[in-house]
């Protein structure tokens, strides 16, 4: 197995400083907003990791398409560590939502589509792992794992437009009609250029994170190799 | 012909099929022996189709497996660990159900003349579910034969039979080899096989490892062969 | 495509003549739906007014969990006697197998709703025979079956097996159940037809969608079945 290499070192520290320009720039370079105050800068990570998230998740029904066609066990490797760490994401959109939602609706949480959407996905993808765990083979554990990726991701527009047709409270932040009326906000120059900033870290950030998973994972099978092939 | 080379095949860490070769050639019928364990079964279920080889070249009746499967799947007549049957239908149901399947032409016809093969014709609108073990498995002969495969694949077919079912079966199966058919059988159990086939496979920690040919082999010899073979192999006696 | 559909017409004629013999499927399905009514009367307390608003969310939960049952117990017969090998062994489209239990599990589940719908109108004096309605339960269960006899196919195969098909189905199923339900709620309560069929056209995208991948990616689920 290779050392690590130089180019995963330079992301993390790349990764490292953008996440703190991003939280500088937050902090100082972004207006604070009218009505809602401070709490209001939690929308940048927010919606950041909500969707890098999501592309986590597309990634992998991608991967799950891969792996059926061509059956390398790469694209299982990428695909579930995909799964993990947008999982992760998507617990930090959740819960950084309902920090931003306390004080301005007054509630942790809210039935709203969004935020159900949200919770329904990690339901989705909390299954994902019930499933790999009750299968052993590997094989059948990456076929499965591929052929309900797909079906995840593509149920989730599906489940989000089911929601939103019910009745939201969720600020409509982009493309929407009168945004302060449901809590919202339109952005100024400063908001867009912090909003596309923390965007862009949480994207490379995912791409670090996930590129040292895949690593720890391959370490992992290279290891129960050679267990197995000591005790024969 | 059956014909594999370099057969490898593994179920998570562990290898069971490392590197095999193998012949079956028709008009004889070829037994496949070895300890528990030692493959036989992966072997049979990837000659069948069943499973996928994970390398090497793998010929059934000239297709190549997995890519011509479908091909291999009208041809092969497969007997397993279990029935392949349903409980809740009778046996006629059942011959019934496989011969539309394999879309056998006059499927009703052919379910008569298979249930009378196998001794069952008086049994034919029972339900499965009332077998016997013994009758079970000649129902279970007679559905791999409903499509009349030219490659019979069957896995420890003695198993819990009475003595005159397996005297039907080896002259069903002797019948079928004359007729010009492959005909393997697995089998731990060399007495049933030693009268039967007429070349012998030892089949040992995923290779073969030494073959005999001989029509109406002595047992004694056959278990001296036998426990040399597995014993050069390092493998279990039986 | 002659064989296509002989396969398919053969595998739901054995389902059908199975079934047919000792009724098991069915019972437990129709058993199960009127206790969980029954729970849901008590839970709910469901008095004349309650009824009316929570009746299509009673009978969708119901038959969500009925489906669930139907659809496992199938795969698990196939699995018993290592049937599914039986039908592996046969030169089929396996997308083919897929249709015809799939069909098969879908004719269960309408028949236990034909079943259970004129029952529910006797108990709470609710009129459930509107054909809209009707229309919305058949949909609905097409999209649910189709998804659940995949994932049933996983789940039979799998360690945890009776406990997963549940936990993988439900979450995939709130596309079509919020749209079933709405849907319901708006034929049973007269709302407006276009409203009605915003929630129609979701459900209806569901079914195409699911079943078309379904009927794909079977094949991967079932090869090698051990």
């Amino acid at each position: 197995m290779e050392e690590k290499p130089r180019f995963l070192s330079l992301l993390d520290g790349i990764s490292v400083i953008l996440f703190l320009a991003a939280v500088l720039l937050v902090f100082f370079y972004a207006p604070l907003e009218r009505s809602m105050g401070a709490v209001q800068k939690v929308f940048y990570f927010h919606v950041s990791t909500a969707w890098v998230g999501m592309l986590g998740f597309f990634v992998s029904a991608l991967m799950g398409v891969m792996y059926i066609l061509s059956r390398e066990k790469i694209w299982d490797m990428i695909g579930f560590s995909s799964v993990e760490i947008s999982f992760i994401f998507f617990l930090i959109a959740i819960i950084s939502g309902s920090i931003w939602a306390r004080p301005v609706w007054n509630t942790w949480w809210t039935w709203d589509p969004r935020l159900t959407t949200a919770a329904v996905v990690e339901l989705i993808y909390g299954a994902y792992f019930l499933l790999r765990q009750a299968v052993d083979e590997p094989r059948q554990k990456a076929r499965f794992s591929a052929v309900y990726a797909i079906f995840a991701f593509v149920s989730v527009p599906l489940t989000f437009v089911s929601i939103r047709m019910l009745r939201t409270i969720h600020p409509v932040v982009i493309g929407a009609g009168d945004p302060i009326g449901g809590g919202g906000f339109s952005m100024t120059g400063p908001m867009q250029v912090t909003f596309f900033f923390s965007l862009f870290t949480f994207s490379v950030l995912f791409v670090d994170v996930l590129w040292h998973r895949i690593r720890l994972e391959k370490l992992e099978t290279m290891m129960n190799e050679l267990r197995l092939a000591s005790r024969n | 012909m059956i014909k594999v080379r370099n057969l490898r095949k593994r179920f998570g860490h562990k290898r069971v099929l490392s590197g095999l070769d193998f012949q079956v050639a028709k008009g004889e019928i070829t037994a496949l022996l070895g300890p528990n364990g030692s493959g036989k079964t992966t072997l049979l279920r990837i000659l069948s189709s069943l499973s996928r080889p994970d390398g090497g070249e793998v010929y059934v009746g000239g297709y190549q497996l997995p890519q011509e499967a479908d091909w291999v799947r009208e041809r092969v007549g497969f007997v397993s660990h279990q029935p392949l049957l349903y409980g809740d239908l009778t046996a006629e149901e059942n011959l019934w159900f496989y011969g539309r399947l394999y879309n056998v032409s006059d499927f009703r016809q052919r379910t008569a003349s298979v249930l009378e093969m196998v001794d069952l014709q008086r049994r034919g609108a029972d339900l499965v579910r009332t077998f016997s073990r013994g009758m079970v498995q000649r129902l279970a002969l007679g559905r791999s034969l409903l499509h009349e495969p030219q490659i019979l694949l069957f896995d420890e077919p003695h198993t819990g039979l009475d003595q005159d079912s397996v005297r039907m079966l080896n002259d069903v199966l002797l019948h079928m080899s004359e007729q010009g058919r492959i005909v393997l059988v697995t089998s731990h159990d060399l007495a049933q096989v030693a009268n039967l086939a007429s070349r012998f496979d030892v089949l040992s920690r995923g290779k073969i490892v030494a073959s005999v040919k001989e029509e109406k082999i002595d047992l004694d010899r056959l278990l001296m062969f036998y426990r040399e073979a597995v014993r050069r192999r390092g493998g279990e006696r039986l | 495509m002659r064989n296509y559909l002989r396969t398919v017409i053969t595998v739901v004629w054995k389902d059908i003549v199975g079934e047919a013999r000792n009724k098991e499927i069915l019972t437990s399905m129709l058993v199960f739906s009127l206790l969980v009514i029954l729970i849901f009367n008590f839970a709910l307390d469901l008095d004349v007014q309650a009824q009316e608003s929570v009746t299509a969310g009673v009978l969708w939960v119901t038959f969500t969990f009925a489906g669930t049952l139907g659809v496992n117990r199938s795969m698990a017969s196939e699995r018993e006697g290592g049937c599914l090998d039986g039908l592996l062994l046969v030169p089929v489209d396996r997308s083919a197998l897929y249709v015809g239990k799939a069909l098969g599990n879908l004719l269960f589940l309408l028949v236990v709703e034909v079943i259970v719908l004129p029952i529910y109108s006797v108990l709470f004096n609710v009129n459930m025979l509107v054909p809209g309605f009707l229309l919305v339960v058949l949909l609905g269960s097409i999209g649910y079956i189709a998804v659940g006899t995949l994932l049933a196919a996983m789940s039979v195969q799998a360690r945890t097996r009776d406990i997963l098909l549940p936990i993988l189905l439900f979450p995939l199923a709130i596309p079509i159940l919020i749209p079933a339900v709405k849907a319901s709620i708006g034929y049973l309560e007269g709302y407006p037809g276009p409203w009605i069929m915003t929630w129609l056209n979701v459900i209806i995208v569901y079914d195409l969608i699911f079943t078309a991948i379904a009927v794909i990616l079977f094949e991967y689920v079932v090869e090698d079945w051990s």
